[in-house]
């Protein structure tokens, strides 16, 4: 938001809408669930370390549940899993969110035809907020999916559904071709 | 083993262990095939399997101290399921060999073995979990990979999955 670059230190007031702070104080301060179920898992712990510093962000991961806003399902989830995913998820308090990062959590990935022990995306036990493509995907791509659960956050306010702000950021979406087309031009 | 036939150093090796086992089990093993891979026999009398397993381990000259796999295998066409059993003598006379044994694919069991390696034990239930086939006697005959109230055998040539696990959809 910037509020820390411009200087604020005369004492001077600030003017905005009660959904704005709490907004900003919640997604500044995304706590996930310390947990990885594959390979992805990989990805995400090297994410959180000092190379991309997820902690910048204010993202670092707790040991439990009741202490966590964000849920990172970082892997394959098989059937014997989805019950313990789906247990973990409901002990979060609200409001909490769920990325499901990597192709095995989004729809199966590789054993989405052969391998019966796995369940065909963790959508089919708990709603899941952004979906992050990749097998597994890049810490770039983690931040990404991150970010976006951060836009979220600052779609909602009081009084209006999770479904209604996922809408309101659906409508906000960038088409990078548009912006990747404006930065050639300039160059 | 047959007359005239000139093994490779290890085949050979494994080639004489296993005349002691035919001298000692005669009718009960089948003829020698000399797999380059791994030369194996088949155990006929499947009942004896467990006397068998600890002459392999405890004769002197055949000291097979190591089980290094077992897997299961599946037979549709002969209605048969079974299993092959990689042995070794690891850091004793260096030798190798595997055996297998074959139980009927409904319902049929295999004395376990797991008495004599414990190895065995966890690749039991792992080709029980799998195919399907008993092991009478073993100590913990539950599945140890897929959930205990799944349904069927993955690895089965004609297996299907099931539609629902715990009101979950299981196919894609």
């Amino acid at each position: 938001m910037g509020l820390l670059d411009a200087g604020i230190t005369k004492h001077n007031v600030l003017v905005t809408s009660v959904d704005n702070v709490l907004n900003w104080a919640r997604l500044s301060s995304i706590w996930p669930m310390g947990f990885g179920l594959a390979c992805c898992a990989i990805e995400m712990m090297a994410t959180n370390a000092s190379n991309y510093d997820l902690e910048r962000f204010g993202i670092f991961p707790r040991s439990s549940p009741r202490q966590s806003d964000l849920m990172i399902v970082a892997g394959t989830v098989t059937m014997k899993m989805a019950e313990r995913v789906v247990r973990l998820y409901e002990q979060m308090p609200e409001p909490r969110y769920v990325l499901s990062m990597g192709s095995c959590s989004n729809c199966g990935g590789p054993y989405w035809e052969h391998g019966y022990h796995v369940l065909k995306g963790v959508d089919r036990v708990i709603p899941v907020d952004v979906y992050v493509p990749g097998c597994p995907p890049r810490p770039e791509a983690l931040i990404g999916g991150l970010m976006k659960i951060q836009e979220l956050i600052r779609m909602e306010q009081i009084g209006i559904s999770r479904a209604d702000a996922l809408k309101k950021l659906a409508e906000k979406s960038v088409d990078p071709r548009i912006i990747i087309e404006q930065e050639r031009k300039a160059v | 083993m047959e007359e005239g036939k000139v093994y490779s150093q290890s085949v050979a090796e494994s080639a004489a262990a296993y005349a002691i086992i035919k001298e000692k089990f005669g009718d009960a093993i089948s003829a020698f095939d000399a797999n380059e891979t791994m030369p194996f026999f088949e155990v006929l009398d499947v009942a004896r399997w467990q006397e068998i397993a600890l002459f392999l381990r405890d004769n002197g000259k055949l000291k097979f101290n190591y089980m290094a796999c077992l897997s299961g295998v599946d037979y549709p066409a002969e209605e048969k399921l079974g299993i092959v059993c990689n042995l070794e003598s690891l850091g004793e006379l260096g030798h190798r060999l595997a055996v297998k044994l074959k139980c009927a694919r409904n319902g049929g069991s295999i004395p376990t073995v797991s008495c004599v390696w414990h190895t065995a034990n966890w690749h039991e239930r792992e080709a029980y979990d799998m195919f399907g086939m008993l092991f009478t006697g073993h100590p913990d005959m539950r599945r140890i990979l897929c959930p205990e109230d799944w349904e069927g055998f993955p690895l089965r040539k004609d297996y299907k999955v099931q539609e629902t696990y715990h009101g979950i959809k299981v196919p894609y």
